[in-house]
Parts: C-alpha cells; sequence; structure tokens
C-alpha cells in the first residue's frame, strides 16, 4: 500500500483555479445542476457560509453532489440508465462577499442505503477554504420530506442536531430551500466523514 | 459542456454495486486519514475557527459516497496543461516540466481522472484580487492550467517555478513556493486538494500550513523530486511528483 497525498487547503486564491472565469481562463464547472431540460421538480438551494465567530466567508467553495430525480447517480457504480444525458449531478459554486451561495437543481430521489433501508433524498456538499485543511463533507437534506424518519444517516446523527442539516423552503422565494452552514458554534453543522 | 459520463473508474470494479447495499463493507480506506492534516491546527490561525468543534459523524460508504463526479478527457484541452502559453508572450521564471502518476493506495493507476492546478507567478504574486503583495503580476502569466491523466495515470504540465510569497499569519510568515492541485479520482471519496512543494526549500520549517501535516513521512510525500531524464536540454527543469488518492478498503467487500 502506498501513502496517500496528504490534504491542504484550497487557500484565498482558489478562484484563479477552481473557479478561473474572472482570470480569462475557460471555466468548466457551474452552480447549475441541472438546466431546464431535466425531469424533475426544479429548484434553488440557496445560503450562506459562517464561521465561528458568525462572521461570513468570502473565499469559500462549495461543490454537491447528488442523484437525479429517480435516485440514480451519473456514475458507472450505479450503473442505470439516467432519464437525461444533460444531467451530471454536480456543481460547484464560490460564496460571495457576503458569504451566500446558491445552486439550480432538481430534487433528488431516494437512494439505496445500507442493510437494505432506503435514504431520503439528500444531496452531499464539500466545503472548501482558506483555514479548512481538509474539505468538510456535510448533506442537504429536504426539512419537508416525510422520508427522513427513517434515513439511515441521518439516524446516526443526535436529535438535536439533525435540524443542522435540513434545507427549508423559503416563504418568500417559491422554489427556494435555504441551508446555511455553520462551521464552528453554537449552531454548528453536522460534518460527517465516510 | 454537459456530457454524458463517459469515463470508467477504470481501477475499481463499481459496476454492481448499488446491488450490494445491504451488505455495506467499506469500499473505500479508512485508515489513511492519518497522513491528512486535523481540521484544528492552531498554528494555522485560519483554522482556529474554520474548524468544527464537534466530533464528525461516521457514516457508512454508501452509493451516494462510492459515485462521484467523473471528469476526464471530454473537461480539459490539451492546450491547459501547458501555463507558459496563454498569452501573447512569454511569463517570466524559471519553466518547469512537472508529471507524475495518479495512484491509488494500491498502486493502481488512476487514469482519465481531471487535474485543476493553480500557482502565483514567478516573483510570488498572484494574478487573484485579494492579493496584495507588493511585488509584480505577469502579464503573461494567469496562473491556471488542467491535465487528465492517461490509461496509466500519467499527467504533464508545464509552468513557470512559482516564488515564495508572505502572508499574515505571523510575523514575518512566508508560504514555501508551491503549486496548488486538485483531484476528483473515481468518487467522492477520492476528491483531494492539497499542495505541490519543492525540494530543500529552506521555508519549511516555518510554514504552519506544511506542518499541518503532522506527520514527517506525509509531509514528504507532498514534495516533489528533481529529475534529470524529465529535464530537458535548452528548455526546461523537469520534476516528479506522484499523486496517492483513497483506494480500495483492505478487506474486499464480502460479496456472499
Amino acid at each position: 500500500m502506498s501513502g496517500r497525498t496528504p490534504s491542504q487547503t484550497v487557500g484565498p486564491f482558489l478562484h484563479v483555479g477552481l473557479a478561473p472565469a474572472p482570470f480569462g481562463f475557460r471555466e468548466i464547472f457551474s452552480p447549475t445542476v441541472a438546466d431546464a431540460g431535466v425531469a424533475g421538480t426544479h429548484i434553488r438551494i440557496e445560503g450562506r457560509v459562517f464561521d465561528g465567530e458568525g462572521t461570513p466567508l468570502p473565499d469559500a467553495m462549495l461543490e454537491i453532489w447528488q442523484a437525479d430525480s429517480e435516485g440514480r447517480y451519473t456514475h458507472p457504480a450505479d450503473g442505470r440508465p439516467l432519464a437525461s444525458n444533460s444531467f451530471r449531478g454536480f456543481g460547484r459554486c464560490p460564496t460571495a462577499k457576503d458569504g451566500g451561495y446558491q445552486f439550480a437543481t432538481v430534487i433528488p430521489g431516494t437512494v439505496a442505503g445500507p442493510d437494505g433501508k432506503t435514504q431520503a433524498p439528500h444531496i452531499n456538499v464539500g466545503l472548501f477554504s482558506r483555514g479548512i485543511l481538509k474539505r468538510l463533507f456535510t448533506r442537504i437534506y429536504f426539512a419537508d420530506n416525510p422520508a427522513n424518519a427513517t434515513d439511515p444517516v441521518l439516524a446516526l446523527v443526535p436529535a438535536g442536531r439533525r435540524d443542522t442539516l435540513m434545507a427549508k423552503p423559503d416563504p418568500a422565494k417559491p422554489g427556494v430551500y435555504r441551508f446555511d452552514i455553520h462551521i464552528q458554534g453554537d449552531n454548528e453543522t453536522v460534518f460527517f466523514d465516510a | 459542456m454537459v456530457k454524458p459520463c463517459e469515463a470508467e473508474p477504470g481501477h475499481m470494479d463499481l459496476k454492481t454495486k448499488h446491488q450490494d447495499e445491504a451488505h455495506m463493507k467499506d469500499t473505500y480506506s479508512r485508515a489513511g486519514d492519518a497522513a491528512d492534516p486535523p481540521y484544528l491546527s492552531p498554528d494555522y490561525v485560519g483554522t482556529r475557527i474554520r474548524s468544527p468543534k464537534q466530533p464528525l459523524i461516521i457514516i457508512p460508504q454508501t452509493l451516494s459516497e462510492i459515485t462521484g463526479p467523473v471528469y476526464g478527457h471530454s473537461d480539459a484541452k490539451p492546450e491547459e496543461a501547458d501555463l507558459t502559453k496563454q498569452h501573447a508572450g512569454e511569463p517570466l521564471g524559471e519553466r518547469i516540466i512537472v508529471k507524475g502518476r495518479v495512484l491509488d493506495e494500491a498502486g493502481r493507476a488512476v487514469p482519465n481522472t481531471l487535474l485543476e492546478i493553480w500557482q502565483c507567478n514567478a516573483a510570488g504574486r498572484y494574478i487573484h484580487e485579494v492579493d496584495q503583495h507588493p511585488a509584480p503580476l505577469d502579464p503573461n502569466f494567469t496562473g491556471a492550467g488542467r491535465v487528465v491523466t492517461d490509461a496509466e495515470g500519467r499527467y504533464e504540465y508545464t509552468t513557470i517555478k512559482p516564488g515564495a510569497y508572505p502572508w499574515r499569519n505571523h510575523n514575518n510568515a512566508w508560504r514555501p513556493a508551491h503549486i496548488h492541485l486538485s483531484l476528483f479520482g473515481p468518487s467522492f471519496l477520492t476528491r483531494l486538494v492539497t499542495q505541490m512543494y519543492f525540494p530543500g526549500d529552506p521555508l519549511f520549517p516555518f510554514d504552519p500550513i506544511f506542518n499541518s501535516v503532522t506527520d514527517a513521512k506525509a509531509r514528504d510525500r507532498m514534495i516533489c523530486s528533481f529529475d534529470m531524464e524529465t529535464t530537458k536540454p535548452e528548455w526546461a527543469l523537469g520534476y516528479i511528483f506522484d499523486i496517492v488518492l483513497r483506494g480500495p478498503s483492505e478487506t474486499p467487500p464480502d460479496l456472499d
């Protein structure tokens, strides 16, 4: 076995390599995970990222990875054909000066889980920034989905902290879910290791 | 830019994994985590308020984790692997060729996977507006590149050697010269962002980011090697840097 190459922070200048359009280098990723032609319930996920002092992070980047509306991943380990060729299931969004981000996507379907159980619709999230030495991994669940009650991963989270994983419908904006991330502090988001 | 997945993970037979979810054995190793830095590394001041205080919650490796974004040949253009040819003129600095292989912990090649590359210029200045170091920008250098590994996991790119630069972590803090690298590998769990350093840098003992990796052998794995065979006469110095991603769990999944 060879030793792994250790993780290091993306640093404060991550945009040069990871969101390079402002520097005249071709962009290949975007916050649009599902364009209009993709089947499913189209939503936007909006939120902000905060540090342990409650200050928003203007220099973070989120990546999301999800199944399509039928719960299928665009990946050989899933192996099922997808309904739409334009859905890859991956999005990337740097945070803005106010710590804000947004993704345009569809609500994923349920996904197979351990012990024959079914996972509630969820989106895997990777968070990167200066001061983060290794990607932080969390999940977005949808607060109004009854399948959360039997989700085997949520079941591993202390009940009092599950709410930090719930995207909530924004009453003022139809089709928008809000999901803030608190890296540290009173309302600290649950982060995972898999 | 959006195309159906045309790559395969190549080195890991995951085709029917979703049918075996009931067994839920780990697909990827966990023990190698020891190589990675802790989230809280107090000498790197930024980690103090950007690290979770609660322990991570350990979860099974489900279909959501053993799948992941697959980015490969369709996503990078050959010319993006040469950072010295993106402008009308040539950048200042020491031209270098960096090549190596992307492997997993079992030593198997990771083919057709994207590397994203970024760095400062030879004077130690990033093109980024946040960088206020009073060193010159180079109009002929952006500092961004991409390359995809071939069927044997090999990659190669050309750039100029980045300079050291100051930062405000502590008094007289300087970053050793480094190139940032971002890789996907075959799953959500193989994602890696790291930094490649250069041999013999006198700043190593003073850099809290390099030293956030507490194991000396693991730190050495972030340092490239000078290589005379890669060096091209009358043209560029050559360096070798192999990158090792998370590999299979040592115990193969029990499929009975």
